[in-house]
């Protein structure tokens, strides 16, 4: 079964993007539930529907605009935070919105036929190419290795960032590694489960982890753990279904999820590690 | 030699001023309570001095010999979040410099084992911090600050989130470290920690200097609670006689 599944070049690749996807959202997803930084991740992704639309109207690869449109939003967001008295969830909320605006803009200037948006909505892992691929691949790379190479220092600014400030490390530097990585995150989450899903993958592998461990680092690997399983279910079954592979996705994780809870509220542990 | 001078120190939120014109020094080895009423300015001062909060006017000289360790309120904490106890002090001894590929050694967990054992709390290294009681979670920030080898130590209401016994504790402990260090803390708990204290600043906006002579300097024009507490008997029977002050002066104490 499976074989005759992996046969398909593209369906290898999108096994494969599934994998680096959950890799990412273990990591990245940990740190954003953490930080209560989700609602800010949320606008990251939306901004960057505003980069898309800017590749079609110029003529470039459509994700390379994403990518720099989400990276400028999440510096932006930093700078407008540290700067003005402006509360970071309306800050947010006007990125969110102007970067969808911009997209569809853009989109209507774009001469021919209108491209389908739907696959950067919602996502289409099936039409994930090689170059994407290695695109999503090194970015991963990248973030893995940041990562643990600050480790300690992502764990006290995730902790106490006011600590971190007395210690005089410089946060701004850890603060803005962090959202470059966020909106790293998004542009390989883009293909895999779109826009206005990547929030769920994001999230929903981290939350099921929690369910399991009190360890930053245990949380990322289960993490990591579940969100392959629930990708890769999704994807099996969006295959088999014949369903929009984003949604089923989603769905799956979900589902995964409520057992998961369900299961620990009859069952708990006292001392988890 | 001071330790701390606080000079004509002026700090705003806005257009809200939360401290104005504050003077005192902080001498070596002293240990010093800040008292006052909540929103009187109390953590505004301490942010101040740790470099966390913007001054407005007048400045805050902390001689550079000194190492300022901070303890802050455990209310202010996700209880929730992952990390265990020996992760939350260890934390404590991070270079300020960012060091890619920094990691613990074995040296860094010892010295931390050794504070904790100092601390009473030596047991619990392997704890999430969500397991833990008001009064150890106070122990291992009070550990945390401990592992930079500071020379002043300023905790914010220390007491705030623990039962007597352990109150007590903690009051003990830090005259045992004020052996050795200087020690700045905010408190509501006047009664209880006045005989470990060499003075007492009282914030309102402006501050209000005491010592266990009963002199009293500065500016507050408000009753403060360590007047009623050294004068409190006199003020009780000035104010039965029905001489002095008024009671709705006093209705704030």
């Amino acid at each position: 079964m499976i074989q005759s599944i992996l046969q398909y070049s593209f369906m290898q690749n999108a096994l494969m993007a599934a994998i680096v996807a959950s890799l990412i959202c273990g990591i990245i997803g940990t740190i954003i539930v953490e930080k209560q930084l989700v609602s800010m991740s949320g606008g990251i992704a939306h901004a960057s529907f505003g980069g898309i639309g800017l590749g079609y109207l110029l003529g470039i690869e459509p994700i390379i605009g994403g990518l720099i449109v989400a990276t400028s939003a999440s510096l932006a967001v930093g700078q407008i935070q540290r700067r003005t008295k402006t509360k970071a969830d309306t800050v947010v909320s006007m990125m969110w919105s102007a970067g969808m605006a911009a997209g569809i803009l853009f989109i209507a200037l774009t001469p021919g036929y209108p491209p389908d948006m739907t696959s950067y909505l919602f996502g289409d892992i099936l039409t994930v190419n090689d170059t994407y691929l290695s695109i999503m691949i090194g970015l991963a790379l990248i973030m893995i290795v940041v990562v643990a190479l600050l480790y300690n220092y992502f764990k006290l600014y995730l902790f106490d960032e006011e600590y971190a400030k007395i210690l005089k490390i410089n946060v701004v530097v850890i603060e803005t590694i962090l959202y470059m990585m966020i909106a790293f995150s998004i542009v390989v989450l883009i293909k895999v489960v779109g826009i206005i899903l990547a929030l769920a993958l994001l999230t929903i592998p981290t939350a099921s982890a929690k369910l399991f461990s009190v360890t930053l680092s245990r949380i990322m690997v289960y993490a990591t753990f579940f969100g392959m399983v629930y990708s890769l279910s999704g994807l099996t079954i969006s295959y088999y279904l014949n369903i929009p592979s984003g949604a089923s996705i989603i769905l799956v994780s979900i589902t995964f999820y409520a057992i998961l809870a369900g299961v620990r509220k009859i069952m708990p542990v006292r001392d988890q590690v | 030699m001071s330790v701390i001078t606080v000079d004509d120190l002026t700090v705003r939120y806005e257009q809200h001023t939360a401290l104005s014109h504050v003077n005192f020094t902080v001498e070596e080895k002293e240990f010093i309570g800040i008292i006052g009423p909540n929103g009187g300015g109390k953590t505004t001062l301490i942010k101040a001095i740790l470099g966390l909060k913007k001054i407005d006017e007048g400045r805050i000289v902390v001689d550079a010999k000194e190492v300022v360790g901070y303890v802050p309120q455990v209310s202010t904490f996700d209880k929730g979040f992952p990390i265990s106890v020996m992760d939350v002090i260890l934390t404590g001894h991070l270079p300020k410099k960012i060091k890619f590929g920094h990691r613990f050694k074995g040296h860094d967990e010892s010295h931390a084992l050794r504070v904790m054992t100092q601390l009473g709390i030596d047991g619990l290294a392997s704890r999430q911090i969500g397991q833990l009681s008001g009064g150890q979670m106070q122990r291992v920030l009070i550990a945390r600050a401990l592992m930079n080898h500071p020379t002043v130590l300023v905790l914010d209401e220390p007491t705030a989130s623990v039962d007597q016994g352990t109150k007590v504790d903690i009051y003990e402990m830090l005259k045992s470290l004020n052996k050795v260090i200087t020690i700045i803390i905010i408190t509501h708990d006047t009664t209880q920690m006045w005989p470990y204290l060499d003075r007492c600043i009282y914030i309102n906006k402006t501050a209000h200097l005491h010592n266990h002579e009963g002199e009293a300097e500065g500016d507050a024009l408000d009753v403060c609670p360590i007047d009623w507490f050294i004068e409190g008997e006199k003020i009780q029977k000035a104010l039965t006689e029905g001489t002095g002050r008024n009671d709705t002066k006093h209705s704030s104490i």
